[in-house]
């Protein structure tokens, strides 16, 4: 942690009681460099946050962390905690461009950067390509990933355009899904990149609305011949 | 009651039944009904706020002066509480209330058992008081695994009867008493026919022994409430998959009427079983927020959620088969023991019991006690062990008879559905020439085929109501009191109240998750669509018919002369009197008509079968790292008629990937000495990932049952059942040994692979 202890207390010290073991895979702040910052605490400090476009004030203890700063404090509730050690990408917001893990990021880091969260994806009413894709793909289950996982998806069509599978997977590898919609992210961020069109082909075998003796082939066709045979007789 | 021939069967093979159809319940669809919705491809009708993260989930809710809850857990595996003193705690800046949960002289049983509990106006401050309340706790020996817990030496988790705070849902299975000798109790025991007559007869006979690991539930949103009193109302913001188990369970904690409880369950990320109840937590959030005076938040961060929220047991299962030469099964014995903790619920026998046709079964479980976290329902409860240890004793008997796995299981299943699932997917997967794909260009790697069968049995029952209002403008409404755990459940009432209207569903509104609804029933034992939908369709139907009564009336004519067709009325035999559902709907006497309607019972004449389900997976096992890539699987399962195309396939997907996951990578490790739980996190108690996925084949076989008037079925358990199976016996099939053991982690295939070099021979 190359910034610890330059403002008179440790990360660490911050989020002890909350989140233990969050601070070792920590997100280090590029913007922290030359200036060392002044000390804050450990009581409620104001704060301006640049979220979605809109400056919102707050005041929050430094120790409270940005997931938790937009969520019980501003009511961004998109965002989501569901392992609260950035093991499970539930609470991916983007700052400067960059996915992070807003549970392991401190609110009062975030300061002076600009913050993306699932809110800030559709304008005026409109769904942005990727969550359009998302709804049209049923890349969401019960969707306490979704919010995590589309921002990740956004930030990969960002770099990279036309993604290959392997991408894609690179790309929400540190997305956990427990409902298991991986192979329909997949082809959500392909329908976003305009690789392919939502999938019209069903699972349901047509057989179903086959009545009589018709035969029935297992790729889903009726046996013509049987089925006209049948239909004579 | 009136009766119908109706068309029934599946593929192909319909036979014609006289069903009786309860009054004023619909006819179930005839198979050659031309849907507008019904087995399309629907995206769901909450997509948009869940992509958008304007779903609000019960964690997600935000009352003024709500204080956020946390509940002090024991350190102890084993411990007695000897004094609590909250006073510390409750002087701390911010902090509402803290109350005790255990009371001294209680024995604790587990690391991580509820012993406090505070409230404070920050999930921080709340934390900070837990830090402050002192406890004395006296340690007590203990017993976390399941072969030491079985010694007559082993520390006793319960010296009296057996005491754990369970929920509804909890313990499946467990009605009766059992007896108990130490820290084992059972057997619950069945027997059919006789397996020493069967084991005489047989020509063959194989025995082995199969375990499986501690799996916890992992929902994404953990277990929680946000209480709010008004007076003395209660209203609770749940994580639930049982918004009227949790207002029973609520109002006999709390002694209060069921009609002061109210439960709403709006949005909700994941339960697999183990959501039912309202719990340890959701008690005590009423209780802080009662004392505080205020609304009170406490959900279980997923430390907690991992030790105290259930889990699905280990099993040791010891398995004897025999069959004639043929191969035809005479004779099965199941001796299984499993730990869920300080619970039971480790029986495995279903698979055993429900797949094959064998005339002689013995089953006996075994549940073993041992100081770690109690087990809940979770998908499928018993059957993906049960179904690993049966696929595998079924694979030994094929290689010792000589005969083709395959075959084996098309000779003993007496499912017509599955055996043509197993044909369907037998040719997609390339089972004839799986032998002929073993190798790959790297010697290192091999290449491997393996199946796995699934049973299931619900196909839902009365209970459920849902009322349906029709608006001037021809718009519907419908209200039902079920949950959407993420199955796409909203969207399937949406769906079948549209069908029935045969208006778009853009049309629909639909309302669910709140006690003040008309009951829906638990989402649990794969039964909330075949409850739901055809509760769902009645209220349409009997809606429509006062449509068409209104519309008899302004034509003067008798209302069984008015007809619904194609999306209008029409007076039988003359065309000239015709109206569409726009404007038929507009001639309304009064704002609205709206029905509520009962689930009719289950039509017992109807085309009755367990649910059937065959998987195959191809994998691919290095043998110098000992990694199993699951390359691919084809999952071929009956779900009755498929309601929404979309959303079934998703339910399929995902019960695989939650197979693969539970096959390869998922463990609950406690450590022995401390009796904690040493991975308590999503970084090492694995999960499967996006990188790990395989590609997979969703082949959905339509029955046309008519137990109900949809032919719905649940699809959420059965497709996660046989997946583990599948993968192990591809994995033995790859190289050259049983796969005795789940997860199958690289130490598992290297003691495969080094038994398959010194005793050499295929799986």
């Amino acid at each position: 942690m190359s910034d610890e202890g330059k403002s008179g207390f440790t990360r660490r010290d911050l989020v002890r009681g909350a989140f233990v073991g969050a601070v070792a895979a920590s997100v280090a702040g590029k913007g922290e460099g030359a200036a060392a910052p002044p000390a804050l605490g450990p009581g409620p400090v104001p704060l301006e946050l640049a979220i979605n476009g809109q400056i919102h004030r707050l005041s929050v203890e430094p120790r409270v962390t940005l997931a938790d700063a937009l969520r019980e404090g501003l009511g961004l509730t998109g965002t989501k905690v569901a392992c609260g050690r950035g093991a499970c990408g539930a609470c991916t917001v983007m700052v400067d461009g960059q996915t992070v893990c807003s549970c392991l990021t401190l609110a009062v880091e975030a300061r002076g950067k600009k913050i993306t969260t699932i809110e800030g994806l559709a304008g005026d009413g409109h769904l942005s390509p990727i969550q359009e894709a998302f709804v049209k793909a049923d890349a969401l289950q019960c969707g306490f990933c979704t919010s995590g996982m589309i921002l990740s998806c956004k930030a990969l069509l960002f770099c990279t355009p036309k993604p290959s599978r392997t991408e894609i997977a690179d790309a929400v590898s540190g997305n956990l899904c427990r409902c298991g919609t991986y192979p329909h992210v997949f082809e959500a961020v392909e329908i976003a990149a305009g690789l392919r069109t939502a999938q019209a082909q069903s699972p349901v075998l047509a057989p179903a609305f086959v009545v009589g003796a018709s035969r029935w082939k297992s790729d889903g066709r009726v046996d013509q011949a049987v089925a006209e045979a049948t239909e004579e007789a | 009651m009136p009766k119908e021939t109706l068309r029934l069967g599946f593929a192909g093979k319909f036979e014609s039944k006289q069903v009786e159809i309860a009054p004023n319940d619909p006819v179930p669809w005839s198979p050659e009904a031309n849907f507008s919705l019904v087995g399309k491809r629907t995206p769901r009708l909450d997509g948009k706020a869940k992509a958008t993260g304007e779903a609000c989930y019960s964690i997600d809710v935000r009352l003024p002066g709500m204080l956020y809850g946390k509940i002090l857990r024991s350190p102890h595996a084993a411990a007695v509480l000897r004094a609590i003193d909250l006073s510390a705690a409750k002087k701390l800046p911010g902090v509402r209330a803290a109350i005790a949960i255990a009371k001294p002289g209680e024995k604790l049983r587990f690391a991580g058992q509820e012993v406090a509990a505070v409230a404070a106006d920050s999930p921080e401050r709340a934390l900070d008081a837990l830090a402050a309340i002192l406890v004395s706790y006296e340690p007590a020996p203990f017993v976390v695994r399941l072969e030491e817990a079985k010694k007559e030496t082993a520390p006793l988790v319960f010296e009296g009867k057996v005491e754990t705070r369970t929920s509804a849902g909890d313990a499946p299975g467990r009605r009766k008493p059992l007896p108990r000798k130490g820290n084992v109790q059972g057997p619950r025991a069945s027997e059919k026919g006789s397996i020493e007559e069967g084991f005489r007869r047989a020509d063959v006979i194989v025995e082995g022994t199969y375990e499986t690991q501690v799996q916890t539930h992992t929902a994404l949103e953990t277990h929680g409430m946000v209480a709010k009193w008004e007076g003395d109302e209660l209203t609770v913001w749940a994580s639930t998959q049982g918004i009227f188990s949790v207002r029973e369970e609520l109002a006999e904690a709390l002694s209060l009427p069921q009609s002061k409880v109210r439960v709403i369950t709006e949005y909700m990320g994941g339960g697999f079983g183990a959501k039912f109840g309202a719990r340890v937590e959701g008690v005590t959030a009423a209780k802080l927020a009662k004392e505080a005076n205020a609304p009170v938040k406490l959900f279980l961060d997923r430390k907690e959620e991992h030790l105290a929220s259930g889990n699905r047991p280990s099993s040791v299962q010891w398995i004897k088969a025999g069959a004639t030469r043929d191969g035809k099964l005479t004779a099965l014995h199941l001796v299984v023991h499993g730990t869920g903790g300080t619970n039971g619920g480790t029986g495995t026998s279903g698979p055993l019991k429900n797949i094959y046709a064998c005339e002689n079964v013995k089953t006996e479980e075994y549940d073993v006690f041992t100081n770690a976290g109690p087990s809940a329902a979770f998908r499928a409860p018993g059957h993906p062990q049960g179904s690993f240890a049966l696929e595998a004793t079924m694979d030994e008997l094929a290689k010792k008879l000589g005969m083709d796995p395959l075959e084996l299981r098309l000779k003993n299943d007496p499912s017509e559905v599955r055996r043509e699932e197993f044909r369907i997917g037998a040719e997609r997967i390339g089972w004839k020439d799986r032998e002929s794909r073993r190798k790959t260009e790297n010697p290192a790697v091999r290449r491997g085929v393996g199946l796995g069968a699934a049973v299931w049995y619900n196909t839902g029952g009365t209970g459920p109501r849902a009322t349906v209002r029709i608006h001037r403008d021809g718009s519907a409404e419908v209200e039902h009191g079920l949950q959407d755990l993420g199955t796409g459940a909203r969207t399937m009432v949406g769906i079948v109240a549209a069908e029935e209207l045969s208006i778009p569903l853009e049309k629909v509104s639909v309302a669910i998750g709140d006690t003040r609804m008309p009951y829906g029933p638990a989402s649990g034992g794969s039964t909330t669509t075949p409850s739901s939908a055809p509760a769902v369709r009645a209220a349409a139907y009997q809606a429509k018919k006062k449509v068409a009564e209104a519309v008899a009336k302004a034509w003067g004519v008798p209302a069984e002369e008015v007809e619904f067709s194609g999306g209008a009325f029409a007076v039988r035999g003359d065309p000239s009197r015709k109206l569409s559902w726009t404007d038929a709907c507009a001639k309304l006497p009064e704002e609205e008509v709206s029905a509520t309607a009962d689930r009719a019972e289950n039509h017992a004449d109807a085309w009755k079968r367990f649910t059937a389900g065959a998987q195959f997976a191809e994998v691919e096992v290095d043998t110098e790292t000992g990694l199993v890539r699951v390359k691919r699987v084809v999952a071929v399962h009956d779900c009755g008629i498929v309601l929404n195309a979309l959303a079934a396939e998703s339910q399929v997907q995902g019960g695989v990937i939650q197979g693969v996951s539970y096959a390869l990578y998922e463990n609950r490790v406690l450590d022995a000495a401390t009796g904690r739980m040493v991975n308590p996190n999503v970084e090492q108690y694995k999960i499967v990932g996006a990188k790990d996925v395989p590609e997979i084949e969703t082949v959905l076989l339509p029955v046309w049952d008519g137990v109900n008037n949809t032919h719905s079925v649940g699809i959420g358990e059965p497709v996660t059942v046989p997946t583990a199976g599948a993968i192990a016996n591809a994995v033995s099939h790859a190289v050259g040994a049983r796969i005795r053991r789940l997860p199958i982690t690289p130490e598992v295939v290297f003691a495969a692979v080094e038994e398959a070099r010194t005793k050499g021979g295929a799986a």
